[in-house]
Formats: structure tokens, C-alpha cells, sequence
């Protein structure tokens, strides 16, 4: 299994041709306190760069895009009754969505571990 | 009117506490044209401990004023649609500055701080008071608009000084006036709600009001800029205190009702509409003398077209600012301040309703993205007030 980062703080697992999404540890410190996560529809096709979910924090709301194109197999139910999930386990049990993997093009591109770690520092 | 140079923003200032609440952990954002802590531990944390012990918030972006001269009092009831001239020494009145139109140019805190002269009997005099004196306290967004709108209005006998070099904290909780009270022995039992008092404490000049905008107990406390660290280190050092950011600030005073100036008031609403009628003393509703007092009136009158409303929210996701609210098919308000409540453990608003649908009770809805959240008018604060009015 690979894992990618996007610069907009979103981590990408892939398996196979399917693809789990989530928010970083990174851009949960920077969102803060969780309180609401809107999660697409299953069943949904989404294009690289549109909207996929909507993070709530106490503050503010923001935009999770999709990180690459495809369909939304499976959403986390587990954040519905608990949205801080994110903010305690943003890289494992706070994910997001598992999509398909349309186009395995867009994963080039994306950073990998060490990549994302040097691109945070340098924020 | 004494003369100040024109002070253009456009460069983020830094206040007197920058260094402590970045040593503190203090996230910066920008605000009111400061560099302000948002938060340090987290927005939640900040806010649940200031709802159970007492929070530590930096308010010195807002503008401290002081109007003195004799004819003060009766200067600022040109302006202010409350009783400036009978609120005695050391009592405090929430007031609004308002334009001719009637909409709301700002709300402040106006504080009779008038000093007592001591006798001095080998001179022969007796104790009397001083020079009338009112403190005022506007919002930081608003002070340059504020501070350039009394020297427009007030009269040249009336000096305005803007305390440019005092520091403003607030300390905010149950347990404020118990770690108040463990620094400044005897401090806390000298005031109640809405009641403010110079201190000297050693060589710093304090003022401290019991006043606060969390709906907790609390005090604000003036100090020379030179003594914030010094004082913001001793509080902190109380078991009961931690820092506050902003983002609890909003939050705290979302749960408790209290509107913020750009949000949930601006120049385009009146008090009236805005659920700030009790700012209108009832004395001064009838004899008029203040600007947007015809304005005013004709709302009292008819009645305001819409209302500032608190509204809950079903469900778990948030309405924000600028969310639409609906009666069915029709548009019939929109949500000023959004938010979920810590406390309460789910959504909450304020917005504008028409008065048809702003009843207690009615069930309206709002619209937040493609959804329509169900929401119902409820009256104000959403989490109860808890300030100290003697026992």
C-alpha cells in the first residue's frame, strides 16, 4: 500500500484501484477543534480539484477537494457520532471516504511521505 | 476638543501582550488590524475552562477612551441614546453610538469614572468629586470610525484622550473574583456587575470593571501597557486562570447571546431590530436629544420589520454568517453569527428573522449549502448568564 499526500493537506491510501482519502495531522492542528464533517454521497462521481467534503470546526468550515477523480464507494460512518475523530486520529480512524481510482495518472504528482514533510516545514 | 495626529492602518500592529501569548503557544491571526491570539491550547479547551474556572483574554485591540470635562455627561447623551448624566461613579451602562439614520455605528461600554478629590485638612478642603470623567470602552474594528465620530459631534470643552498606551484584559469565569481576589486582596467583593473602580496596585494605576462579554463572571482591567506582562503573568499564575483565545471569545459569547458589532449589528439596523431596545433608557426614549432619535422612534413606533433572533439548530452541522433562513418556500431572515455551541453540544445561531416568524418557537429553516437545516426561534442566551450581582 502507498500512501500520497496533496498539498492541500489531504493524504491518499492506495490499494489496488481503490484510493481512502483523509485530512492530515497537519491540517487538523491548523483547523482545530472538529465539530462537523459533511461527507459525499456514496455512489457520487467526483472530478480531481472539486468539492468532496466539508470540514466544520468550531470557527469555520472548509473545503476538502477530491485529490484525484473517481467514484465514493464508502464513506466513515464513525465520524458522524464522533467528528473529533479527526482531530484524534486524522491518519488512521478519522478517514474520510474510500473512492475508485479513475485515472491512476493523477497519483503522479502527488508527494510522498518525506516530500509532505519537507512541504509542511516550509509553510 | 484637544488635537491628535491622523493615524492611518496599514501595517498589522502588534499590541502590548504580542510577545507573552507568543510564548504562551498563542496561534496569530489577524484581527481588528492587530495580531491576535485565536487560540492557544484549542478553541474548546479555552472555552470549556473559562465556563468552569476562568479564562485569561487579551482585549487590548479595543479602543479605551476617556471623555472628561464638565459638560461631558451632557455631551455624550448628544450621542448615546441611554442616561450618561444620572449614572453615578463607578457604574457602568452598555450603550450604543448611533448614526442619523438610526442604524447602529457601534456598541460600547460608557463607565462614570469620575475620581474623588480626598480632603486635605491642613489645606481646609473637603473630599468632593473631580473633574466628571467617562471611561468608554468601543470595539477595536470601530475605534478610528468612533474616535474621529466624537470629535466631530462633541463639544470643544470636551477633552477626548485615546488611551493608546493602557493594555485591556479580561478575566472570565466562575472562579475569576476567587483567583481575583487571591492577587488583589478585597478587589472582587468591592464591585458587582456592570460596577468599575481605579486600583492602584504598588505603582500600577488599574481600572477594573466587573463586566465582561462571555456571560460569566469576570473582570476587564485597564493597565499601563508597560505592566501587561507583568500583571497577565501574575493572574496565570492563579491555578484557576489560563489564557483565552478569540475563538472562545466568539464562541462564549455566541452561547450567551450577545451580538457582535459587524456580524449581528452594523450601521444598517437599528437598536430596536437588533434586540438592543434596553439601551434606549425609557427616559430618554420620550425626551429625545440624541442622534437617530426621530429614526428610532418611528421604529418604536411601528414596530422593526425584523428581529435579531437566537435560533437552534437540529442536527450537528453548523449554520455560519450569511446562511439564509426560510419559512417554507420563502425567504425570511439570515443567519449574523453561527457556530457550535461547546457547552451545549450542538449548533447554535443568531440571525434576523421577520417579525411575522420571529416568535418564540417558530420553526423555520436554514439553508446551508444544499441542505435546509431545522431550526427553531429561541430566546436569548442559549447557555444562562452568570454574573455576580451581590449576594
Amino acid at each position: 500500500m502507498a500512501r500520497y499526500f496533496t498539498d492541500e493537506h489531504e493524504w491518499i491510501d492506495v490499494e489496488g484501484d481503490t484510493a481512502t482519502v483523509g485530512i492530515t495531522d497537519y491540517a487538523q492542528g491548523q483547523l482545530g477543534d472538529i465539530v462537523f464533517v459533511e461527507l459525499p454521497e456514496v455512489g457520487s462521481v467526483i472530478d480531481k480539484g472539486k468539492d468532496a467534503a466539508v470540514v466544520e470546526s468550531v470557527k469555520a468550515a472548509s473545503d476538502v477537494y477530491a485529490p484525484i477523480s473517481g467514484e465514493i464507494m464508502e464513506t466513515n460512518e464513525a465520524l458522524e457520532d464522533d467528528p473529533a475523530l479527526v482531530n484524534t486520529s486524522p491518519e488512521e480512524d478519522g478517514w474520510f471516504f474510500k473512492m475508485t481510482i479513475g485515472d491512476k495518472g493523477e497519483l503522479e504528482g502527488l508527494m510522498d511521505d518525506k516530500a509532505y514533510k519537507s512541504f509542511c516545514d516550509s509553510l | 476638543m484637544s488635537e491628535d495626529h491622523e493615524i492611518e492602518e496599514t501595517e498589522t500592529g502588534t499590541l502590548p501582550l504580542d510577545a507573552w501569548h507568543r510564548g504562551k503557544g498563542g496561534r496569530m491571526v489577524e484581527f481588528a488590524g492587530y495580531w491576535m491570539p485565536i487560540q492557544y491550547e484549542g478553541i474548546v479547551a479555552e472555552h470549556e475552562w473559562t465556563r468552569t474556572n476562568a479564562g485569561l483574554f487579551d482585549v487590548s485591540h479595543m479602543g479605551q477612551l476617556m471623555v472628561t470635562g464638565e459638560k461631558a455627561a451632557e455631551e455624550l447623551e448628544k450621542l448615546l441614546p441611554g442616561a450618561i448624566s444620572t449614572l453615578k461613579p463607578g457604574r457602568v451602562r452598555y450603550s450604543l453610538l448611533l448614526s442619523e439614520e438610526g442604524g447602529i455605528l457601534d456598541d460600547l461600554m460608557v463607565t462614570n469614572a469620575t475620581p474623588w478629590i480626598e480632603g486635605d485638612e491642613e489645606a481646609g478642603t473637603e473630599g468632593h468629586w473631580g473633574e466628571p470623567a467617562y471611561y468608554v470602552v468601543v470595539n477595536g474594528a470601530m475605534k478610528w470610525d468612533d474616535i474621529a465620530h466624537l470629535r466631530e459631534f462633541l463639544d470643544d470643552e470636551v477633552t477626548l484622550t485615546h488611551m493608546d498606551e493602557h493594555a485591556l484584559v479580561a478575566l472570565q469565569g466562575p472562579n475569576a473574583a476567587t483567583a481575583l481576589n487571591r492577587v488583589m486582596r478585597g478587589v472582587p467583593e468591592q464591585l458587582v456587575f456592570m460596577q468599575s473602580m481605579e486600583f492602584q496596585f504598588g505603582e500600577w494605576p488599574l481600572r477594573i470593571t466587573r463586566a465582561g462579554y462571555t456571560g460569566e463572571d469576570g473582570f476587564e482591567i485597564s493597565v499601563p501597557a508597560e505592566y501587561a506582562e507583568a500583571l497577565c503573568d501574575r493572574l496565570c499564575a492563579e491555578i484557576e486562570v489560563r489564557p483565552a483565545g478569540l475563538g472562545a471569545r466568539d464562541s462564549l459569547r455566541l452561547e450567551a447571546g450577545l451580538p457582535l458589532y459587524g456580524h449581528d449589528m452594523t450601521d444598517a439596523v437599528d437598536p430596536v431590530s437588533a434586540d438592543l431596545a434596553f439601551a434606549l433608557t425609557k427616559k430618554r426614549r420620550e425626551t429625545g436629544g440624541w442622534m437617530g432619535f426621530e429614526a428610532v422612534s418611528a421604529v418604536l413606533e411601528s414596530g422593526p420589520k425584523e428581529r435579531r433572533v437566537g435560533l437552534a439548530i437540529e442536527g450537528r452541522m453548523p449554520a455560519r454568517e450569511g446562511a439564509e433562513i426560510f419559512a417554507g418556500e420563502r425567504r425570511v431572515g439570515r443567519v449574523t453569527s453561527g457556530g457550535f455551541s461547546p457547552t451545549l453540544g450542538r449548533p447554535i445561531a443568531m440571525g434576523y428573522v421577520a417579525t411575522e416568524h420571529a416568535a418564540e418557537g417558530t420553526e423555520l429553516e436554514i439553508a446551508v449549502r444544499n441542505k435546509r437545516l431545522p431550526a427553531k426561534v429561541v430566546s436569548l442566551p442559549f447557555v444562562p448568564h452568570n454574573y455576580y450581582r451581590g449576594s
